[in-house]
């Protein structure tokens, strides 16, 4: 164990976030009542800095902490990933939490707190300390699952607890067992294990341990049969909270995923890659069919996350570095699209009526044309209908399965796609062709400055992404060159 | 000395009946018991394997694992006061307005 001062550059955007989350706790001790919507602000201002800090990241692959932590520039574009998810969830919250009466520094040092882990999850070059980060992530979202503490948020909050413990066991246990196995649980020492020792790839212990790994990660990014808890927690959970989740986590989750089975377990892709074939294709289908029968957007988002998991995963059973910077690109995508769908969801609620259902979207697209661009919009994008960034990301996942002969998943995958249509069409359609009723559940919309920031920002992003995506993609593409 | 396969099956073993708590049970309390059972079946495999393989390395992952579960009873047992005050209730399956 050594430690060099240079080591603490590739920290240094941690750091920035960190410590930005205990300011904004120290600052919530000085703020009274109303003023307390500026401490998202301050949240913005540290992860603003943060990005600042991080280019410098972005380049050949630098280790530091005994190879614990990666400065290289996979870690950075997730970085920048989990940025646009921190402040956009934060010009979310804010309004809202006004709103519901519940607005509290506590709220946006957790935020912080969770990106610092999702962060961490992504520079992470260490099994354990994917671990640790995955925790740091989780234990503040189970907090801000229950945060409304009304009886629904408390309960999403219990379920996530309950699962992502048991959860984290597997994955505990399956970094026990390649410990086991290698004799170290660092990811570039593993693969350079399982290369010099190609009997380890039929070991029972190096195959329990991968398999395990795998069930844990299933978990957190909600891929089919351990999903079970993702459609109560999005329901249940604090609308900005959920959008948080969906994307923040979802991104995190497939950083280590990616990291740790595409170099980790590279040598043992073949024994991998058929369950994660299986696990791809029952996570699309059953989340786009589960989605199609969905009367509440809420929920229907929530299956609809789940089926994107499943177009990720795909990306994962090919492998290749084209499919894990088209995995990047997604991500990216997702969170633009995600995020903004759930900052339309919350405009359409008021204080204590959340307007969730599907029929009380009757009409709003001409009562509130702007809402109804947008809405529209996020939808087009998720559905991967061109010119949106929800099309190219699927389009280079494809793509990117077909270069390396996966044709049935990729059939599959497009059918899927197809089928997903229907449900998000469906918002499209309520919004504007069924009338309003005479007395509409949706009398106003809940907005004020940052989040309609943040839902322009948000549809700004999914339009750029989806007409110049060039520039991102080569970039993405030189991440994860430098990943090793 | 006992041989690491005696210690690897009994920490499978445990683990195992943690899986089962999780899965069978009901109070919300006992289900977070079993959560941390799990968590310390694994640390019995660290520390199993740290000295099998004679590295220290397992023995400090154990320190990490007690830290984390540690927080994690805390934000969980809030939850469970949450819930009671909530619901009145620590069963898990009468947490159950959430469906669909």
């Amino acid at each position: 164990m050594n430690f060099q001062m240079a080591d603490l550059q590739l920290l240094a955007p941690h750091i920035v976030v960190l410590a930005t989350a205990l300011l904004v706790l120290l600052a919530e001790a000085f703020c009274k009542g109303e003023r307390k919507g500026y401490l998202a602000y301050l949240g913005i201002a540290g992860i603003v800095v943060a990005a600042l800090l991080t280019p410098r990241l972005f380049g050949p692959q630098r280790l530091g902490f005994s190879g614990m932590l990666a400065g290289d520039g996979f870690a950075a574009f997730f970085y920048f990933i989990l940025y646009a998810v921190g402040i956009l969830t934060l010009l979310v919250s804010q309004n809202y939490l006004r709103d519901e009466r519940f607005e509290h520094g506590e709220y946006y040092a957790l935020v912080l707190l969770a990106l610092v882990g999702m962060m961490l999850m992504a520079g992470a070059t260490h099994l354990m300390v994917v671990f640790l980060a995955l925790e740091t992530m989780s234990i503040a979202i189970y907090a801000l699952a229950g945060y409304f503490r009304t009886e629904r948020s408390v309960e999403a909050s219990l379920k996530y607890f309950i699962l992502g413990g048991f959860a984290s066991g597997f994955l505990l246990y399956g970094i026990a067992l390649i410990y086991g196995a290698c004799g170290t649980t660092q990811i570039y020492d593993v693969m350079a294990y399982f290369k010099a020792l190609p009997a380890l790839t039929s070991s029972p212990m190096a195959l329990a341990g991968i398999g395990l790994l795998t069930v844990g990660f299933g978990f957190k990014v909600a891929a089919v049969p351990f999903h079970a808890w993702t459609p109560d927690v999005y329901q249940g959970a604090p609308t900005s909270v959920t959008a948080f989740m969906a994307t923040g986590v979802k991104a995190a989750a497939f950083s280590a995923f990616l990291r740790v089975f595409v170099v980790a377990f590279q040598g043992t892709h073949v024994e991998w890659s058929g369950v994660l074939w299986v696990l791809a294709l029952l996570t699309m289908t059953l989340g786009n069919l589960t989605a199609i029968a969905q009367t509440d957007v809420k929920r229907m988002l929530a299956y609809s996350s789940i089926a994107h998991a499943g177009y990720l995963l795909v990306g994962l059973v090919v492998g290749t570095p084209e499919a894990s910077s088209a995995m990047m690109v997604y991500l990216l995508a997702y969170a633009f699209m995600n995020i903004g769908a759930f900052a339309c969801v919350i405009m359409v609620g008021r204080y204590g009526q959340e307007n969730t259902s599907l029929d009380a979207y009757a009409g709003i697209g001409f009562r509130f044309p702007a809402l109804g661009l947008a809405m529209a919009v996020f939808m087009f994008s998720m559905a991967g209908i061109p010119p949106t960034a929800g099309f190219i990301g699927k389009f280079l996942i494809f793509k990117a399965a077909v270069h390396e002969g996966y044709y049935w998943l990729t059939i599959l995958g497009v059918l899927n796609s197809a089928a997903s249509v229907y449900y998000y069409l469906r918002v499209i359609i309520t919004m504007y062709f069924k009338p309003s009723p005479d007395e509409p559940a949706v009398d106003g919309l809940r907005v004020g400055p940052s989040a309609a920031l943040a839902t322009v920002l948000a549809g700004v992003g999914v339009l750029y992404l989806g007409i110049i995506p060039g520039g991102i993609i080569k970039l993405a593409e030189q991440a994860v060159r430098f990943m090793g | 000395m006992i041989p690491l396969e005696y210690s690897l099956t009994l920490s499978a073993v445990l683990f195992t009946l943690g899986v089962i708590g999780v899965l069978v049970r009901r109070n919300v309390i006992v289900l977070l018991m079993c959560v941390e059972l799990m968590l310390n079946a694994v640390n019995l495999s660290f520390v199993a394997l740290s000295d099998h393989l004679n590295s220290a390395e397992g023995l400090l992952y154990v320190f990490f694992v007690m830290t984390v579960a540690a927080a994690e009873a805390s934000v969980g047992l809030a939850i469970v006061v949450s819930l009671v005050r909530a619901r009145n209730t620590v069963y898990a399956d009468e947490v159950d307005l959430l469906k669909g």
